[in-house]
């Protein structure tokens, strides 16, 4: 029955070649499937070695998915405004079916995925990774982890609790202080910065941390940051192939 | 005792307590595999080379970390919740008001820097610093496999940076700050209404410089004062360095190279150096230093 189904059109159309263990199958495997195909179809032996890369970059990548997912369902359930925001994590934590789970695997991911960035760029390092030709690829990863940061910090306001509106101001209150653009900032009242003109206003959409800015840090966090992010990171993954794959101590070798 | 517990289990906080288990075992990991590849001579990559097809052999170890990862999420997520608090109140003001947990170790910087410094000029020169890494640092060994032999100082500066002063810095800000942000050791009460008497000090203060004319104006002496030490530390060492260690240094690196790798490394080491200006008085009873430079515009 099963073998008449794989003989049909529909079937050939989907799956285009059969299962069969060879090495051709095997490479078809990776190079047909859109989602496999980012990798190549064979790799150096110590680059598949969880003892060697960790896998952190890789569990940051299946993090930063497992965020985009559970973030959309929040999406579903949260009004990004003074008045509502806060009722809102309050209807998701006690009514929603599943709200807590997804709202704490929200949360944890995101944390998680700040630590596995860390320790994804403590191990390109210690591996001098980012050594010619991969130099750029580097300087994305930076970008990458300063994104990262940007995107936890921006979450961090929107269930508009005391947490999150205190941690917030502490962090946005440095950006008086800077220099030249800032009002409290070296040069900067010289410059004609006030607290209702300078880095900070922008930032915050007022004067203090208020509903313009639980506006302006959720279009941040859900649109213009992940969006920003995403691009970087498909320049981030292409570059690994591009630069021959995970680091290897043959690498200098193939190149000459 | 019991602030220090309640920190340190607060759902908040488990990244914190797993970044510096983490940290200490991937710390012993590289280390012991960079060990065994100096002993070995030829690194245990070089003979890992030969190729593995993708399918299976890779695809299985992503899914299988797929698979542990979700697990560990769900379990995570079932088990603790993710704290709300009471509802955003502008005119009540937690004490102590922190950061995020990895922006701790900057928050903690405030404590020896003005804002601009701790809060915008330092996390700029980390950022560019970090990106900066693989242009300035030319030495063609290291790539690709663990060592420790082949670039001693790389490792060593960067694990320092990442150790020592971004993860301890973390760990102090969350578990030892207290209200006021005065330090608390794990076993001592939170007391809100403990007020620490400093009397800060400027370093001109010790050479006997007041920093402020009797009108309060800035003493321009104690101005020019602090300027010569920023900037002498800023320019003295990298050319005393290069003068002592008498190495082929500049001529490997360039002058520009040289600049911004001993820019980094300056401002870097000048971060414990303000830590210990600020800390070490209080040891023998003196007043803490609070700036080295003072200038009508901008402390350092």
């Amino acid at each position: 029955m099963f073998d008449s189904f794989k003989k049909t059109e529909v079937y050939k159309s989907v799956f285009r070649h059969s299962y069969q263990d060879t090495q051709r199958n095997r490479a078809l495997q990776v190079v047909d499937n859109v989602f496999l195909h980012l990798h190549p179809v064979r790799i150096a032996r110590h680059a598949a070695d969880v003892s060697y890369t960790w896998g952190m970059g890789g569990i940051s990548f299946l993090l930063f998915l497992i965020l985009t997912i559970t973030g959309i369902i929040l999406m579903f359930y949260y009004r990004p405004t003074a008045q509502y925001a806060y009722e809102d994590m309050k209807y998701l934590m006690n009514d929603v079916a599943f709200g807590p789970l997804i709202r704490n695997m929200h949360r944890w991911a995101a944390h998680a995925m700040v630590l596995t960035v860390m320790l994804h760029m403590f191990r390109v390092f210690l591996t001098g990774s980012y050594k010619p030709p991969r130099q750029f690829n580097w300087v994305v990863g930076v970008i990458l982890l300063l994104f990262t940061l940007l995107l936890s910090f921006s979450g961090y306001l929107l269930p508009w609790d005391q947490l999150s509106i205190w941690a917030v101001t502490v962090g946005t209150n440095m950006a008086r202080a800077t220099p030249l653009l800032g009002h409290e900032g070296p040069f900067g009242p010289q410059l004609g910065m006030r607290p209702d003109n300078d880095v900070r206003f922008v930032l915050l959409g007022g004067t203090e941390v208020g509903p313009p800015t639980l506006l302006r840090f959720y279009v941040g966090h859900c649109i213009f940051l992940p969006v920003i992010a995403t691009i970087f990171m498909i320049v981030h993954f292409w570059r690994i192939r591009k630069d021959g794959g995970i680091s290897g101590p043959d690498m200098n070798k193939k190149a000459a | 005792m019991s602030n220090f517990l309640a920190i340190i289990t607060k759902p908040d906080n488990i990244p914190i307590t797993l970044l510096l288990v983490g940290v200490v075992f991937f710390s012993w990991l590289a280390l012991s595999k960079g060990k065994r590849n100096d002993v070995r001579g030829t690194p245990i990559e070089a003979t890992k080379d030969d190729k593995i097809q993708v399918w299976p052999y890779l695809v299985r170890v992503e899914f299988l970390a797929t698979i542990l990862v979700l697990a560990i999420m769900v379990i995570w997520s079932v088990s603790l919740n993710a704290p709300l608090e009471a509802m955003a109140n502008k005119s009540l003001t937690p004490n102590p008001s922190k950061a995020p947990w990895y922006f701790l170790g900057l928050q903690e910087l405030l404590v020896y820097f003005d804002p601009w410094i701790a809060g915008v000029v330092l996390p700029t020169i980390i950022l560019i610093g970090l990106m900066a890494i693989p242009y300035i640092d030319i030495n063609e060994k290291g790539n690709g496999y663990y060592t420790f032999k082949d670039r001693k100082f790389a490792i060593l500066t960067f694990s320092f940076g990442f150790l020592v002063l971004w993860v301890s810095l973390i760990a102090v800000g969350t578990f030892l700050r207290g209200p006021g942000w005065n330090f608390f050791w794990p076993w001592e009460k939170w007391d809100p209404h403990y007020v620490a008497v400093l009397t800060n000090a400027d370093l001109s203060e010790y050479f006997g410089i007041p920093t402020h004319l009797p009108d309060a104006s800035v003493n321009p002496v104690a101005s020019i004062f602090g300027a010569v030490c920023v900037i002498g530390y800023y320019t003295i060492i990298p050319i005393y360095w290069l003068k002592k260690r008498n190495t082929d240094i500049l001529k490997k690196l360039g002058l520009l190279r040289y600049s911004i790798v001993a820019f980094l490394f300056v401002t870097m080491i000048g971060v414990v150096i303000k830590i210990i200006l600020r800390q070490t008085p209080l040891l023998f009873g003196l007043n803490p230093i609070k700036y080295v430079w003072v200038t009508p515009w901008f402390n350092v």
